[in-house]
């Protein structure tokens, strides 16, 4: 089967992010980038299909700028035949980023698409489901398992009450959770080599896709501090502090 | 200006999140409830008496997000805002209820300022986004740990609306965490430990200060990866996002990511070898040393002090 990855290139996880004073957003420059964590997850696990004999063609789709070649080089050494960049200056909406994606689907008209949960950087968790919408297919959100079976896949998801098994049928939608697999790190030769795979760069106008903001940012202002606190010397001392805040709120 | 609120519920129980989300936008307008899934007469009945609540709605139907979202996409019409908790359920279908109306979500609101301006926490909530929505129409999922619950006492009607959507999905099989423990997401007190348990057998330690405490259990993602707490306990970034009065935090680091999930709790207690730990520096109140002493210590303390829930 042909499968298509989303990957989104962000401000590294391991960054301990600065909100700009002004409050005009997040600190992006001079900081280090990387692949979206969940995207990592969801090109492994597309690598994996293919070298279980499921997947014939890989091909990753990133929406950026020109540095996003970056973090489809990345997928490409893990694995990946081929990739596209639709390239963007822009900070795209979840809404648009998906509409964009639906056309790329249309395009390549791919069995499976993988997608990463959620992006590290706005924290959104939308466009996997999104995508479904929009190209009317069925989704497995937050897989931790993903098996081929007949004609379709079954998907463990990692929801609120533990996990849940589905059967969905194929062409379909799977973001990836963090315990889906561990990304392998691309050992040399398949760096050098993913420089020679095919990778489309193509402007985002090409696609003909409204893009307008829906939203508006009025501001992004840094979370609450918290106070200072103290250390305790003992267990005991600290069951009476524990004792205390049950108390309290027992009798509230 | 009306509201199309869909209920969370579970194993034939309203889920306590929905009550917060109810509170949470009971100023927008007048709501309508929907219960959607199997088995929900008592979920019906029980959401019938929220203070807030105009009419119950019920669609009966196996569960399966592409047609729930596709119930809820067609009762959208009237509606001005379209809500759900944040819950799993909720961010796995509201996204995609969006789409279908072409609209842009708003998504974990901890903070309505007004009709149309939402707080949303990004980047692990280290940073927050103050979002106006100048759409015709308002899909938002809320962050029911970040609200406080609507009164009771209601008596809405209650009205069974037809539904006939198949699904292509197929539940195989559900494969839940058996504890009676409360419910994480909106707790009073919540325990929570950290790989330096050491094993599923030590982590039994943690449950049992839990119960001592009335507590719900918490746990980092490093000690659900390594077997020792199942997926639905972890708390964080993409764990559950707690807001306890109380939250013990039990030979955990404090990582970026885990902190994401506990900003809303108002007191923090951290018991931890390392005094430099991200956590211990955070919190209120920070006992350094090994844990496995002292938590049979604490054990005995607390039933000194006479203190059980
Ligand atoms: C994209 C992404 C998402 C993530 N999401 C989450 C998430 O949702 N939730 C989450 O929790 N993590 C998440 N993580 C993982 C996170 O980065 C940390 O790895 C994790 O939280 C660490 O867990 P820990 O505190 O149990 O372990 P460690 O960081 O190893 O900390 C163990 C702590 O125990 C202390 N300790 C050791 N022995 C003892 C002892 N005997 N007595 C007392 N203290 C002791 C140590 O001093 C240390 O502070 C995510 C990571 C990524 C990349
Ligand atoms: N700019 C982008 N380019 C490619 N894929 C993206 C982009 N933004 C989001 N995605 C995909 O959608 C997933 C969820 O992102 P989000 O809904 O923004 O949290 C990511 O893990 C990616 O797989």
């Amino acid at each position: 089967m042909k499968i298509l990855v989303a990957i989104k290139r962000v401000v590294d996880h391991n960054v301990r992010i600065r909100v700009r004073p002004d409050g005009s957003g997040v600190e992006t420059q001079g900081v280090r980038m990387s692949m979206n964590p969940f995207c990592k997850h969801a090109v492994e696990a597309a690598v994996q299909l293919g070298e279980a004999g499921h997947g014939d063609e890989i091909v990753v789709v990133s929406i950026g700028p020109k540095l996003a070649n970056d973090v489809i080089l990345t997928a490409l050494a893990m694995g990946a035949h081929r990739g596209i960049l639709i390239e963007t200056e822009a900070e795209l909406e979840t809404l648009a980023i998906a509409k964009l994606l639906a056309k790329v689907v249309a395009e390549e008209d791919p069995d499976l698409v993988l997608l990463g949960k959620q992006a590290v950087d706005d924290d959104s968790n939308h466009v996997g489901q999104m995508l479904a919408a929009l190209t009317d297919r069925p989704q497995a959100t937050f897989a931790s398992e993903i098996k081929v079976v007949g004609q379709g896949i079954e998907v463990v998801r990692e929801v609120d009450s533990g996990r849940e098994t589905i059967a969905i049928p194929l062409p379909a939608i799977v973001t990836a959770d963090l315990r889906l697999n561990t990304p392998r790190n691309a050992a040399l030769p398949m760096v050098m080599k993913a420089r020679s795979k095919p990778l489309a760069v193509r402007p985002v106008a090409e696609f003909g896709v409204d893009l307008t903001p829906r939203l508006t940012i009025e501001k992004v202002s840094p979370p609450a501090e918290r106070v200072a606190g103290r250390t305790v010397g003992s267990a005991s001392e600290l069951a009476a502090f524990i004792a205390a805040e049950v108390s309290q709120m027992e009798a509230l | 200006m009306s509201v199309l609120l869909i209920a969370d519920h579970d194993l034939g129980a309203l889920s306590p999140a929905t009550a917060r989300v109810v509170h949470a936008v009971s100023e927008l307008g007048p709501i309508d409830l929907l219960v959607i899934g199997e088995d929900i007469d008592a979920v019906a009945a029980e959401a019938a008496g929220l203070a807030g609540v105009t009419k119950v709605l019920v669609a009966k139907g196996a569960p399966s997000s592409e047609a729930d979202a596709s119930v809820i996409a067609a009762l959208a019409e009237p509606y001005h805002y379209i809500v759900q908790s944040a819950g799993s359920v909720g961010k796995d279908r509201m996204p995609r209820v969006a789409a279908k109306l072409d609209l842009m979500p708003v998504t974990d609101v901890v903070r309505v300022l007004g009709p149309t301006r939402f707080e949303r926490p990004i980047y692990a909530g280290n940073a927050v986004q103050t979002v106006s929505d100048g759409q015709a129409k308002h899909v938002l999922t809320i962050r029911a740990s970040a609200f406080r619950a609507a009164a009771g006492g209601n008596d809405a009607p209650i009205e069974v609306i037809e539904n006939s959507v198949a699904s292509a999905a197929r539940m195989i099989a559900s494969h839940r965490t058996e504890s009676d423990s409360p419910d994480l997401a909106t707790a009073q007190i919540v325990v929570g430990g950290g790989v330096a348990l050491g094993s599923a057998e030590n982590f039994r330690l943690i449950e049992q200060l839990a119960k001592k405490l009335g507590a719900a259990i918490g746990a980092t993602r490093a000690a659900v990866d390594a077997g020792y707490a199942p997926n639905d306990w972890q708390v964080g970034q993409t764990g559950k996002i707690i807001a306890p009065d109380l939250y013990i935090a039990i030979g955990i680091s404090g990582a970026l990511q885990h902190l994401a999930g506990i900003q809303g709790a108002k007191r923090i207690v951290a018991i931890n070898s390392d005094a430099e730990a991200p956590l211990v520096k955070l919190a209120d109140v920070a006992l350094i040393g090994d844990l496995f002493e002292i938590i049979p210590q604490l054990l005995a303390e607390l039933d000194k002090a006479g203190v059980s829930r």
